[in-house]
């Protein structure tokens, strides 16, 4: 049992703790960042490229730089704590998953070195949170997929250069097995997107697909045998989701405490009420169980044990779901007024954790499926 | 002990439902169903109609347009208002400034305001807030100073309500800095909004929203007429319309219209092979708000029978602070489970629901969905205002545990 990051681990910290301060710490930079086309700005991707974050959970081999799921802990929880914008979850480490596990190498030192940006399409206007539930089909002509379709929500989606696509080659809409990922460029004629910012300030969008050539080469992994990647690189993101997550209480909790501390009310601190002082005890206490949790998700991300790695994902996001509803809706609660305004940060950091609920399944979906498998939680 | 309304009421809820069928528009209407913010033509034009038919200020003396209705009416009354889903009658003009007017002002005030507040041919906003005076409110530093027949106000209000429409706004002013308690030296004061110096900045809310502005005064000059009571009365003024403020606090019936509108969504939804409204874990949830809600529709009427009871001006019940506490908590729930019911396409944000930041793009995802998450995180504000719960939760523990 160790609970301390290794020194490299801690200079990671440290130095992601402090690109982001110095490219996050005004907040009002961060409404100049939404401002761009797609939601973030290129020069801060560049940034994390030179910093080397972006190639942080490649190996070596695949032009990166090694990292596992703990330094992609450290990392997302930085951007938790600074509300960032930009695409990372979605191109570095959901979208990077898949090309790892798909063993789709040849595309990963263009993520590394901050010239592509990848986004995965998986999302179809019935699907919910099912990853099996595909329908958008790929058919084959000659040495081509042509697909047909549309996919929603896709995170990244305004700025990428390459969708991953979840396609149906075989079987039906909920079947799992005949599902195929495939590498498309998003130049090839027949796509279009729309574009449009979050509820939480990032940025997604609506692609389809109208009579889109894909070559056969293009296949991720095995044809028709997409889910398995699919389903460990949200699981990654998950726990990269969680951190983030984590990232956000933390500095949401300390925000309101000394808000507390500070804001007069009747002559007084309103946090010398004992009411608010539990409360905020509270908030902490689900801080600490989601920590907790995301130590459990990032340390169980690697487990061979496919239904293992599942359940333990599952239950992270359930307690990441739990802590952040109460701790943004309490915190909003403890600032009064201030709290429900665009102009304050506090109110972001609500809106995003909302959101963290809300994605790769909310806490009724991950509860269901749990509980589905036979509610085992490893002891 | 008799949970049926009677035969009278019954007749009165299906007159009510029926003007509510013929007469409200259906422009006005879809926008409440859709969570679109309503504009200040849908309340002007509806209240107007409820006006003519003497059904805008129903709880106002029979001599200003008041119904003699019991607290029972009333409450079916909202409650159909709200199930409709209708604008209900604008509450700055209708529960607050014009029973203070009508109890408390002169004569030539009553004449000069009330058919016009009940008409929404003024429309008024509260100024009562402040930035260092929120739940601690009688620690208000806005200046209301002397000067032979005006008044002259300095001063900041925040978080005022749709000041922007506002032709009037009621202003809780310190005419007495020297009164030895804080509560003392307030004086409640009617300003014109286009008197000079006057400002209006809004204040965009998490949703996008800008439904609430900064007011500012800058020597901003009044005729003393405008003094509605006594001077440095107007602390007595302000509890008594906090207290008119309660009926139908925890508005039930908006709720309820949610929750029927959350079922028919559901239905319609696609869940694996069956419907959201299939799973029997969906189901679950929407009893357990259910059963509250029904268990707070009965409290209220509990408290409506007592009032009864009391007759009309009693004292204020501080059982309507236990209303408050479980209806806005209720009210912030439903908006929980409707989010649920859109699956990822919660995420995307559709500009605003601001009626003038509507663009004619195609909805994404269901159009349904876009105003999920904006009204999530607006309806958090029912627990601050009007008295936070924290307020709430005093009020009962002193009035009645008696700490
Ligand atoms: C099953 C059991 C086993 C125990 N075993 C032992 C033992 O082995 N040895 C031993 O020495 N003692 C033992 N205790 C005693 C235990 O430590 C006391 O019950 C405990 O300290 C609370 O004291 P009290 O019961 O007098 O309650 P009180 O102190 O009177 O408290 C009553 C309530 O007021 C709350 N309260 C008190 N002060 C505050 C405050 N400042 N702010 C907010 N809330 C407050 C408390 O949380 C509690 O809810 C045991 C008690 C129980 C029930
Ligand atoms: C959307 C919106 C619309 C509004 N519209 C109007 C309007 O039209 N006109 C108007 O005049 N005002 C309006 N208000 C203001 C509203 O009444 C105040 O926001 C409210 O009184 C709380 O004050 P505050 O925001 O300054 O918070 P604070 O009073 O600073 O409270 C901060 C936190 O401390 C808690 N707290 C404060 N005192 C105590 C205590 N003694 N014990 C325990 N906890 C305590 C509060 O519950 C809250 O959680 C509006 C507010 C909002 C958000």
């Amino acid at each position: 049992m160790d609970f301390d990051f290794s020194d490299d681990q801690k200079l990671l910290k440290e130095s992601v703790g402090k690109l982001m301060a110095s490219r996050y710490g005004d907040f009002e930079k961060r409404k100049g960042y939404q401002t761009h086309t797609n939601g973030f700005d290129p020069a801060v991707w560049a940034e994390y490229a030179e910093a080397g974050i972006l190639s942080l959970p490649f190996s070596e081999e695949q032009g990166g730089f090694g990292g596992g799921p703990v330094e992609t802990m450290i990392v997302m929880e930085e951007m938790g704590t600074a509300l960032a914008v930009e695409p990372y979850l979605a191109c570095v480490v959901l979208a990077g998953a898949v090309l790892k596990y798909g063993k789709a190498d040849d595309k990963i030192p263009e993520i590394a070195t901050g010239e592509a940006i990848v986004a995965l399409a998986n999302i179809e206007r019935s699907s919910r949170y099912d990853l099996n539930d595909v329908s958008l089909p790929a058919k084959l002509d000659g040495t081509a997929y042509v697909l047909e379709g549309e996919k929603s929500v896709v995170l990244g989606g305004g700025a990428a250069d390459y969708f991953i696509v979840a396609t149906r080659t075989s079987g039906n809409r909920r079947d799992v097995d005949g599902i195929t990922l495939l590498l498309v460029d998003a130049k090839s004629p027949g796509i279009s997107r729309r574009g449009y910012p979050t509820q939480d300030g990032q940025h997604a969008a609506e692609v389809s697909f109208g009579s889109v050539r894909v070559p056969v080469a293009n296949v991720i992994g095995e044809v028709g045998k997409g889910l398995p990647i699919l389903a460990r690189a949200v699981d990654e993101a998950i726990a990269g989701l969680c951190a983030e997550a984590v990232g956000a209480m933390d500095a949401l909790v300390k925000m309101t405490v000394e808000y507390l501390k500070t804001r007069k009310q009747f002559g007084v601190a309103i946090g010398s009420f004992q009411a608010l002082q539990h409360r905020s005890v509270d908030m902490l206490v689900m801080l600490e169980q989601a920590r907790s949790m995301a130590i459990y998700a990032a340390l169980s991300v690697d487990d061979a044990d496919e239904v293992a790695r599942g359940n333990a994902i599952s239950a992270a996001k359930v307690q990441i779901g739990r802590s952040a509803k109460f701790i943004g809706q309490q915190s909003v609660q403890l600032h009064g007024g201030i709290g429900v305004t665009m102009e304050y940060k506090a109110g972001h950091y609500f809106k995003r954790l909302t959101m963290i609920e809300q994605m790769f399944g909310d806490s009724d979906y991950h509860m269901r499926k749990l509980a589905a498998s036979g509610a085992a939680i490893a002891a | 002990m008799d949970l049926n309304l009677s035969a009278e009421e019954l007749a009165f809820r299906d007159e009510v439902r029926a003007f509510i069928a013929a007469e409200l528009s259906p422009e006005t209407r879809e926008k409440l169903v859709l969570g679109r913010e309503i504009g200040k033509h849908d309340f002007v034009e509806w209240q107007r109609k409820l006006n003519a038919k003497g059904w805008a200020v129903p709880h106002w003396p029979v001599e200003w347009g008041g119904q003699n209705w019991g607290p029972m009416q009333e409450y079916i009354f909202l409650d159909e208002l709200q199930q409709a889903p209708a604008p209900s009658p604008l509450q700055f003009n209708c529960s607050m400034v014009g029973p203070v007017i009508a109890t408390f002002g002169s004569e030539e005030q009553k004449k000069k305001f009330l058919p016009a507040t009940a008409n929404l041919d003024i429309w008024w906003c509260q100024g009562f807030s402040e930035p260092g005076a929120g739940s601690d409110l009688a620690g208000l530093k806005t200046t209301a100073r002397r000067e032979g027949d005006f008044y002259i106000i300095n001063g900041q209000k925040t978080w005022t309500t749709l000041a922007q429409y506002a032709d009037w706004i009621f202003v809780l002013a310190r005419t007495n800095p020297q009164a030895e308690k804080k509560q003392q030296g307030i004086s409640f004061i009617l300003v014109d909004m286009k008197t000079p110096g006057v400002t209006v900045r809004p204040i965009q809310l998490i949703d996008g929203g800008r439904e609430v502005n900064e007011v500012w005064f800058d020597e901003v000059k009044v005729p003393a007429e405008n003094l509605v009571g006594q001077e440095n009365r107007g602390w007595d003024y302000a509890k008594f319309l906090l207290t008119n403020e309660r009926m139908g606090i925890a508005r039930i019936g908006v709720s309820k219209q949610r929750i029927r509108r959350i079922k028919e969504l559901a239905k319609s939804e696609r869940y694996g092979d069956t419907q959201l409204l299939d799973q029997p874990w969906f189901r679950e949830k929407l009893v357990s708000v259910e059963i509250e809600l029904k268990a707070l529709e009965i409290t209220q009427l509990r408290v409506l029978a007592e009032a009864r009871k009391r007759g009309k001006h009693g004292e204020a019940d501080p059982n309507s602070s236990i209303l408050k506490i479980k209806g806005s908590e209720l009210q912030q729930v439903t908006t929980e489970l409707m989010m649920d019911v859109m699956g990822p396409f919660v995420l995307p944000f559709a500009a605003s629901m601001d009626d003038e930041d509507r663009t004619n793009e195609p909805p994404i995802g269901p159009d349904y969905a876009a105003s999920a998450g904006p009204t999530y995180f607006n309806s958090r504000k029912i627990s601050i205002y009007g008295g936070s719960n924290e307020i709430q939760r005093n009020i009962i523990a002193k009035a009645i545990l008696g700490f």
